[in-house]
């Protein structure tokens, strides 16, 4: 996972609540077994006119009314979006398509908790601000071609264009890992020990920890 | 000081903390083809073995089509993915239930028929709806994939602990108010975002008087309140379910584990971050118009005109839900043609589900111009339907009888909604192209969507009994 320190970047507006991940990426781009190529087919059924549901990906036609069709939004590396985005369906299947379309950070007056989570599992910054302050930046980002943020994670702030900034709550575990990249796996298997100790308690107190052989009924 | 089931059994799990983060310990890890091919990858690319294949399960779900498997999956791209969960789970020595074992079905509707899902327990699933599990009294929750290869490599998960919320439902819900009444209903009121952060506890008299099946229903859709898991305390009704299945504890482990279990409601006095009280004794069958399953009303009620709401954002969600779905504001529910129907997933797809559409369309045909089909959870479901000859009811009736999997729900597999078709379902998300690009669905109970069946529009099931 790539670490995430400071992104200076374009920002694009989705202005609708609710984004659901089977929005984000429907179903039939779930059929893969790789994590990587899916940028193509982010907000697919939004992007692309008469998308085809068979998660065709060559010779469509994007219509020019997606917003992120729009070409002053080529090149957004941040997401402005509204509320509970992310909703819905565990894929993580949607954040690999962010990522893969380039977007690092998404910042939004609230998050669904799975995909919450599965952003820091990909290096993706979500960014909780309250509305007020989002829906101040929907404005700007609207009256200003050009429109870009700098997030710095270090002072979680969101800095304006105007040199004004806005702070945001990060969990510090969260936070560290996304600075330094960090493999979880590799630092829950340093607690092996701690993992095997607890086992052996549990198995003790309740033997029923493990499955008992298929049988009876 | 007393404390809340869902306090014992997250302090039960907890390996180690620190700075509030907790290694929490897994007891059942379920898996399907959609969510695992790249966790098992990334385990292979880095050398690591699965920590306890014997608490972990595998199943095809999402793919499996529903119609005649003897010649196996016909799209090339959904059989690969089936195909690499039985190598996998060969590599990797977990108990994979194949697409023609007779036990096959559902992840959420076989982890409870085999006794895998017990009470206390902490259980995972790269899928949103592992909150179904909850029903038995366990701490159960969807997870990405990268969780997914973090249980796989450790049997742990490292959470932050969650708020605590509880829904009581209150009243005596009105004769022939469903389980998926009851939980349309309390999104409802909370909103699809109500939950988020929380587990929900469901509490209350409706709550205790529900068979397992009812209870598995209800917190199925906690999730689409947006909490992170919902549950039921485990009771006498609970251990009646469990007891004699294949994977339950038996002897007397069985009776040291009902002891334990006994032990797992909250205290008296103990308290949640969030109390919210749901009268259900004034509802009718529930009815979504919209495309979030907060966006719901009963079956006499009408399509709300979205300039009523006083909250911008959810004005501008209602506008985008009715231009999507195609409805006009002031449209009495009751006067909404459907020509699709499905009735299954792992919200309503078990046997009770059945008996209940069953009841419904018994002695009646399915409308002209509907189609309409039955999707059991599971291959066992399927089988004991049979054996009480609901299938017969159905198939007599007009509607399709059809082998188990996710089916429609999500449609992955060849069952899905041509453009602009609008579809009674008893699947637990409406959101824009779920079933189908255009598709246009509302949730309903089992009893509804028959109803909707052998009428071709909303009708209130209970005026067909």
């Amino acid at each position: 996972m790539d670490a995430f320190v400071t992104l200076d970047a374009l920002a694009a507006p989705l202005d609708r609540a609710n984004v659901d991940t089977d929005a984000i990426i429907p179903k039939q781009f779930l059929k893969t077994i790789r994590r990587t190529g899916l940028g193509v087919a982010l907000f697919y059924d939004w992007r692309y006119k008469d998308a085809p549901s068979d998660g065709r990906t060559e010779g469509l036609v994007p219509d020019p009314s997606f917003v992120l069709n729009d070409p002053r939004y080529k090149g957004a590396r941040i997401l402005l979006a509204r509320e509970n985005f992310g909703c819905g369906s565990s894929r993580e299947h949607a954040p690999w398509a962010l990522l893969d379309y380039g977007f690092r950070a998404i910042v939004a007056p609230s998050f669904a908790d799975i995909f919450y989570n599965n952003c820091f599992k990909n290096g993706i910054l979500p960014v909780v601000l309250p509305a007020d302050h989002v829906d101040r930046l929907f404005r700007e980002v609207a009256a200003t071609p050009g429109y870009r943020l700098t997030i710095d994670l270090p002072s979680q702030k969101v800095l304006l264009p105007s040199k004004e900034s806005f702070s945001f709550s990060i969990d510090p575990v969260r936070k560290n890992h996304l600075l330094e990249g960090l493999d979880e796996i590799g630092l829950a298997e340093k607690k092996a020990p701690l993992i095997e100790a607890y086992e052996k308690r549990r198995q003790e107190r309740e033997p029923w920890l493990v499955p008992a052989a298929p049988g009876g009924r | 000081m007393p404390r809340t089931i869902i306090d014992k059994i997250w302090e039960n799990h907890v390996v180690t903390e620190e700075n509030g983060t907790a290694l929490l310990y897994i007891d059942r890890h379920l898996v399907h083809e959609v969510t695992s091919p790249q966790a098992f990858e990334g385990l292979r690319i880095a050398g690591r073995k699965v920590r306890r294949p014997e608490l972990t399960f595998a199943v095809p779900d999402h793919n499996v089509p529903t119609t005649d498997r003897s010649r196996g999956i016909a799209d090339p791209v959904s059989a690969l993915q089936v195909d690499t969960l039985a190598d996998n789970a060969r590599h990797f020595g977990v108990t994979h239930f194949a697409m023609n074992d007779p036990r096959q079905g559902i992840v959420h509707v076989i982890a409870p028929e085999q006794g895998i899902t017990l009470p206390g327990q902490t259980i995972v699933c790269g899928d949103s709806h592992t909150a179904t599990h909850g029903a038995f009294g366990s701490l159960a929750f969807g997870i990405g994939t990268s969780e997914v290869e973090h249980v796989l490599a450790t049997q742990t998960l490292a959470q932050s602990r969650p708020r605590t919320m509880e829904i009581r439902l209150v009243g005596q819900p009105p004769r022939g108010i469903t389980p998926k009444d009851l939980i349309l209903a309390v999104i409802g009121q909370i909103g699809a975002a109500g939950g988020t952060g929380y587990v929900i506890e469901f509490t209350g008299d409706p709550v205790r008087a529900l068979s397992m099946e009812g209870r598995m229903t209800l917190c199925n859709m906690a999730i689409e309140a947006g909490a992170r898991a919902g549950l039921v305390a485990p009771d006498a009704t609970t251990f009646a379910y469990i007891k004699g299945r294949p994977y339950a504890p038996k002897g007397e482990t069985w009776e040291k584990a009902v002891a334990a279990w006994k032990e797992l409601p909250s205290d008296p006095g103990a308290t949640y971050d969030k109390t919210v009280l749901v009268d259900v004794s004034a509802l009718s069958p529930q009815v979504t118009w919209g495309t979030n399953p907060g966006q719901v009303v009963g079956v006499d009620g009408r399509v709300p005109d979205p300039e009523s709401f006083s909250d911008a954002v959810v004005r501008d969600s209602a506008r985008k839900a009715l231009a999507y779905m195609g409805l006009t504001p002031g449209t009495p529910l009751a006067e909404i043609p459907v020509t699709r129907i499905f009735i299954g997933s792992c919200t309503n797809g078990r046997i009770e589900d059945l008996r209940a559409a069953a009841r419904v369309a018994k002695g009646r045909k399915v409308a002209p111009g509907v189609s309409a089909m039955v999707v059991p959870g599971s291959g066992l479901v399927r089988t004991q339907a049979e054996q009480e000859g609901l299938h017969t009811i159905f198939l007599e009736a007009g509607f399709e009888w059809r082998e188990p999997g996710c089916s429609m729900c999500l449609g992955m597999n060849p069952d899905q909604l041509a453009p602009f078709e609008r579809c009674a379902s008893t699947s637990n998300r409406n959101f824009e192209g779920r079933q189908g690009k255009n598709g246009r669905t509302h949730l309903v109970s089992p009893e509804m969507a028959a109803a909707a069946a052998v009428s071709g529009r909303f009708v209130d099931h209970r005026t067909l009994a």
